[in-house]
């Protein structure tokens, strides 16, 4: 036995340690096996014609439309808020560095309850919106890119906040010394500079926010058109046909691992 | 000294350490500011950039205040008619080198065209113009240098600040980089900082050395009278010479209790003693006759110098002399060893300490 | 010695007066046995609609003080999904569906052990803030304008419910969301979103302290069978079967009623 081992070291040389592939691989199965369920299950000979449901198409219009301005509104929000956290010394900065992780660990359910109790319609913000703007944002299309917005900018601004402390702030000196104020170096220096992180930040917030569904149906409720998006379809179709449900989930899967996948090729590509 | 354009009295607290250096720069002038590592130097360079605030004493250019904390006097790095050449250039990896140059014009509100045109004339004027629309990851490390140094002037700087600006280039590239580096620095109309760690640089590029210690100003002058007259020890391992403080009497330095080394110059008080390792001699045993000046020592170290051989001998003064490998085998050197060192008179440069 | 004589004496009573009580109910099913000597014993695993959760905790209870060495454990979660579980193959002995639709999938499944029997029925309230500040009286006053409703989606049984409630009325109603289950629509008159809500009567008498329920005609026409069976795959089929007796009985109909349901 040992003899094989002396043997086989030499050979086995610079490959990857099984103690290494073995797990790696068995993460790799754990991750898409369930996938590969919902794929192998898909009542492939009916795909098309319940493709076209027009509540199907309805549903992932939404889906995408509210995550992308979600996302949106997470990047005007959240980078001066990352920028914020990793260059601005200010008493308390621990804190609201780990306020800001909150709707991580917070059920999304509770976020969405949580947004009802201040923007809702007696909420601390929300009766003052609708009293002085005439604005409720609860069953609206804005009441769900809020919610997603509420879940999923954590993800964006720890990734951005990343990328700024690991930026070397030197060319921020750079940029003064060269006449730049604050601002503009911002925007022409330190915002290129972390281009690949803010990138990735925001597309794990437009990903979070696609798949969104406790607190959006807490807080926006479920109205097909208007606040009723993919996971909450997907959802309510589980309570009755499971294979209507196999149907939505693969199109919503398929819709963002396709444009994962598009905008990671630009991103990423070397000039 | 002409009017001086820079006038500064650079006071910074950190911690235990602190940093005072007066500085006064004329119109063209170069200065370097040389000293070992942790010193001050770039310390100094960032209070003068604004990257650092004073703590007290103040920073003037063109008579204008730019830091001054007893009036609370402070124009902040972007506004101040500065340019600075980084050790590590920190030239923005996601401009090509023409946009690194522009970027200074634009920001002093000169329109695109016209930021770029100056760009493209300040590249032409480094050699460059063929690289413009290079990214820095793909320019060479002198070629990096020669685009940092074209952006830091690109904006026509009254004060021109360079931090090591060498030191990240390797041996032959630093060689042709510092003549040029000259001819630019000569060229500038403002007045120009530089710190450094290599009296080799300072002494090629400046006009003047500023030497710090400690956070202090322990020697300044033009390259010759430096080189001539270190006052420290520092200075003197910089220049290659051994050098001793003691007290002059007539024509004798007591530069230990019981050693008295015999000048050629005539002088009274605190005085410095300096001679080249190659004008010490060492013999087996007590020479006879002719050098005035011996005493006997103990081998501590032998290394190679150049052509010779570089012998550290301890005694009442530490020593070290330059012997030719001939000799050196001769006198079978070896550490513990005890030998005879030998200095003429007419070799050795004394000078009083104060003044 | 003494201690064990007693107790298999008193499960042997309570077994008999389970029988009785399962009899007593009207159930159309000849009343299930309990295990060979009349003991039930183990732990019966019980899947429940979400909307039995307070009754069947106290039933479970009751039925475990009924049975010494007993012990029920309850899966309370939405009809469908249940189903889905117990279809799949989840270790369990009875269910307990909201909706007969859900029972169906797990018949045609061949799931179940014997045919299930309806033990309970539920109806919709009109579910308004505790103060009733709209002064909702009826299904009309949901269509004034300014009333805010939510509405269960109607792939849930409250919401198919409504569906027909509305229907028969002939209500026209623009609900703002179409909640996931009965809870949802609760939570959101609760915290004041909307004004009214179409739940079960249950719900309603469960969250007394925030919502009033107001009854309406039309919600007879939209009753909520709840049907129960024992399961042919369940580890503890003695256990399974005293549970639907259980359930059948005066006592667990005593705490079913009192919750808001009807009888069968």
């Amino acid at each position: 036995m040992s003899r094989v081992l002396d043997t086989a070291a030499p050979r086995r040389r610079g490959r990857v340690p099984a103690a290494l592939l073995i797990p790696a691989g068995l993460g790799l199965l754990f991750l898409v096996l369930p996938l590969a369920g919902l794929v192998v299950r898909a009542p492939w000979t009916t795909l098309p014609q319940r493709l076209t449901e027009p509540g199907a198409l309805t549903a992932l219009r939404l889906s995408v439309q509210t995550a992308t301005l979600a996302t949106v509104l997470c990047l005007l929000l959240g980078v001066p808020l990352a920028w914020l956290l990793a260059r601005v010394e200010f008493p308390g900065r621990r804190l609201v560095r780990a306020l800001v992780t909150v709707p991580l660990v917070l059920p999304p359910v509770v976020g969405g309850v949580a947004l009802l109790l201040v923007f809702g319609r007696r909420g601390l913000l929300g009766g003052w919106l609708d009293a002085t703007f005439g604005v409720t944002l609860p069953f609206t299309t804005a009441g769900v890119v809020l919610a997603e917005s509420f879940v999923a900018m954590p993800f964006l601004v720890i990734a951005v906040e990343g990328a700024l402390r690991a930026a070397d702030h030197r060319y921020e000196e750079a940029a003064a010394t060269l006449g730049a104020d604050r601002w503009t170096t911002f925007t022409h220096v330190t915002l290129p500079l972390v281009g690949p992180g803010l990138a990735a930040g925001a597309v794990l917030c437009w990903a979070r926010a696609l798949g969104e569904f406790g607190a959006t149906i807490t807080f926006a409720g479920n109205y097909p058109g208007r606040t009723q998006t993919m996971p909450l379809a997907v959802y309510l179709a589980l309570e009755t046909d499971l294979e209507s449900a196999i149907v939505l989930s693969l199109v919503l899967l398929a819709v963002s691992v396709g444009i994962l996948v598009a905008l990671r090729d630009r991103w990423m590509a070397g000039p | 000294m002409s009017a001086a354009l820079l006038d500064a009295r650079l006071v910074v607290d950190r911690g235990t350490f602190r940093l005072d250096v007066p500085l006064r720069v004329a119109p063209g002038e170069v200065v370097a500011l040389l000293g070992p590592n942790g010193a001050g130097k770039t310390t100094a360079l960032r209070a003068l950039a604004g990257l650092h605030p004073l703590t007290s004493g103040h920073v003037t250019l063109g008579g204008v205040d730019l830091d001054r904390p007893a009036s609370r006097g402070w124009v902040p790095t972007e506004r101040r008619p500065i340019g600075v050449v980084f050790q590590d250039y920190l030239l923005f990896p996601h401009l090509s080198a023409l946009d690194n140059v522009a970027f200074g014009p634009r920001r002093h509100g000169v329109d695109r065209r016209a930021a770029r045109a100056t760009a493209r004339d300040w590249l032409d004027r480094v050699g460059l113009a063929g690289h413009a629309h290079r990214r820095p990851r793909q320019l060479s490390g002198g070629q990096a240098q020669r685009v940092a140094l074209a952006r830091a002037l690109a904006v026509a700087p009254s004060l021109l600040l360079l931090d090591e600006p060498l030191a990240a280039l390797d041996a032959r590239t630093r060689l042709d980089t510092r003549a040029e580096l000259h001819r630019h620095l000569s060229a500038h109309p403002g007045a120009t900082v530089l710190v450094t760690h290599d009296p080799l640089d300072a002494l090629a590029l400046a006009d003047r050395l500023v030497i710090v210690e400690g956070g202090r100003v322990v020697q300044e002058g033009d390259g010759p009278s430096v080189t001539a007259r270190p006052r420290t020890d520092y200075v003197a391992r910089l220049v290659g010479l051994n050098l001793y403080r003691g007290r002059a009497e007539d024509h004798g330095v007591r530069v230990a209790p019981e050693l008295t080394l015999t000048v050629a110059e005539r002088l009274d008080g605190e005085a410095f003693v300096a001679f080249r390792p190659a004008a010490v001699a060492l013999h087996p045993s007590r020479p006879d006759g002719s050098p005035r000046n011996t005493w006997a020592g103990t081998v501590a170290g032998v290394q190679r110098h150049g052509d010779n051989v570089r012998v550290q001998v301890d005694g009442p003064i530490g020593v070290a002399a330059d012997v030719t490998p001939a000799a050196a085998a001769q006198l079978r050197l070896i550490p513990g060893q005890r030998i005879w060192v030998a200095v003429k008179a007419s070799e050795t440069h004394a000078y009083p300490a104060t003044g | 010695m003494n201690r064990r004589a007693t107790r298999t004496t008193v499960a042997a009573l309570v077994a008999l007066a389970a029988l009785a009580g399962a009899g007593c109910g009207g159930g159309d099913e000849p009343a299930p046995a309990a295990g060979a000597d009349g003991r039930v014993t183990g732990t019966v695993t019980v899947f429940a609609a979400a909307s039995l959760t307070e009754s069947f905790t106290r039933i479970g209870r009751d039925f475990e003080a009924a049975n010494p060495g007993s012990t029920v454990t309850l899966n309370l979660a939405g009809s469908s999904a249940l189903a889905n579980q117990i279809n799949q193959g989840a270790p369990a002995d009875v269910f307990a569906s909201a909706a007969p639709r859900n029972m169906t999938t797990v018949t045609e499944a061949g799931n179940a052990d014997g045919t299930p029997s309806i033990f309970a029925r539920n109806q919709l309230v009109i579910a308004v803030p505790r103060d009733n500040p709209k002064g909702v009286t009826g299904l009309a006053d949901l269509t004034r304008p300014g009333v805010k409703v939510a509405l269960c989606a109607e792939q849930v049984p409250c919401g198919a419910a409504a569906r027909s409630a509305l229907d028969a009325a002939g209500v026209a109603l623009t609900p703002v969301t179409l909640e996931q289950d009965v809870k949802g629509a609760l939570s959101k008159v609760k915290l004041g979103e909307v004004d009214a809500a179409l739940i079960y009567r249950t719900d309603a008498r469960a969250a007394t302290a925030d919502v009033t329920g107001v009854e309406f005609p039309e919600s007879a026409r939209a009753v909520n069978d709840y049907p129960i069976v024992a399961l042919k795959d369940a580890p503890n089929q003695a256990g399974a079967r005293a549970f639907v007796a259980y359930v059948r009985s005066a006592p667990a109909q005593a705490v079913l009623a009192e919750a808001g349901f009807q009888a069968p």
